[in-house]
């Protein structure tokens, strides 16, 4: 069991993921998302590669209307 | 053609949106076609982990496609916050790096925190961002964030969503003499004649979002607006008659006046 503080929540998963698994776990495959772990951004082209791990902390966010 | 050059690209609207505060995308959308604005300001938030992913997003509504995103750093009272928030911007919009800069001091007056701002803004632009920034009307610091290397700067007219027009507009006329870049009014304006009176001054384009989407009728409103940028553009190139205190003088002539 491994969790992942993800968007400042605690969520466990099972084992290690992959930026690319966990967005489709998450539901967010089809989003158009930015991804940041540990305070550095994880490129879209490196979500097949990098993993998610025990303790990470995971920023993903999105564009909303604002001023 | 009088267009606006920002950072080399030229537009020729004047009028700047931002998207928040709508009733929904339908009208967000009605509302920015209306404006005839061309670069539309989005915020960078947290996802909603867990939501319906059918749910439709900003970017259906007002697609990067049509318009100029220039997603901001509202909410960041920090210069480490504003940094990390546009280094998520630029990847999820693909590389895109025109940012609006804005660092706050504090939640009740949301007035900027210029020491943050220009630390974040020297960051930004050793990073490749095209930084246009938010700012007090504080004319030593906008020529600073000039100097910093920001493609526009952005003073307030007052104090963000409060609608209080434009307070100062000497200090704004200081800053329009002493830069190069463009000087976009950003925040404050309430009504038409705010933004008419924005462009008379000689700025450069107004951002507005409350203006437009706290009106009764956005959609007027908006309507109203881009008319009011017009108007003033047109009047400040057209150059107003100097004024003449105390001192009338007739419009009809003086002459051929029955009875004399």
């Amino acid at each position: 069991m491994i969790t992942l503080n993800i968007n400042g929540e605690p969520h466990p998963f099972a084992s290690p993921l992959s930026i690319e698994q966990l967005l489709a776990r998450l539901e967010l495959a089809d989003r158009r998302v930015a991804v940041e772990k540990n305070g550095a951004i994880v490129p879209k082209s490196q979500h097949g590669q990098v993993l998610a791990q025990d303790g990470d902390a995971l920023e993903i966010v999105v564009a909303v209307g604002g001023g | 053609m009088d267009s606006l050059f920002i950072a080399g690209k030229a537009y020729s609207s004047r009028l700047l949106v931002g998207t928040g505060k709508y009733k929904d995308f339908d009208q967000t959308r009605l509302a920015i076609e209306t404006s005839g604005a061309e670069i539309v300001t989005v915020a960078i938030r947290r996802t909603n982990i867990g939501q319906d992913p059918s749910q439709p997003s900003l970017l259906d509504a007002v697609p990067p496609s049509k318009y100029t995103y220039l997603p901001n750093t509202a909410g960041c009272y920090t210069a480490e916050d504003a940094i990390r928030t546009l280094r998520l911007a630029r990847e999820l919009l693909d590389g895109h790096d025109l940012v609006k800069l804005e660092v706050l001091g504090d939640p009740q007056s949301l007035y900027p925190n210029v020491v943050e701002t220009l630390q974040a803004a020297e960051v930004l632009v050793k990073e490749g961002f095209k930084v246009m920034v938010y700012t007090s009307d504080d004319p030593i610091v906008a020529r600073r964030l000039e100097d910093i290397g920001c493609v526009a700067v952005m003073p307030l007219a007052s104090l963000i969503g409060s609608g209080m027009g434009i307070l100062n507009p000497w200090n704004l006329e200081i800053i329009l003499a002493r830069l190069t870049v463009p000087v976009i009014v950003d925040a404050g304006v309430g009504t038409a004649s705010d933004a008419a009176i924005a462009m008379e001054l000689g700025c450069d384009a107004v951002l507005m979002n409350t203006a437009i989407a706290g009106a009764k009728n956005p959609l007027l409103m908006a309507s109203a607006m881009k008319k009011a940028v017009q108007a003033g553009r047109e009047a400040f190139l057209a150059g107003r008659m100097a004024k003449k205190v105390y001192q009338a003088s007739p419009s009809s002539p003086t002459s051929g006046i029955i009875g004399s």
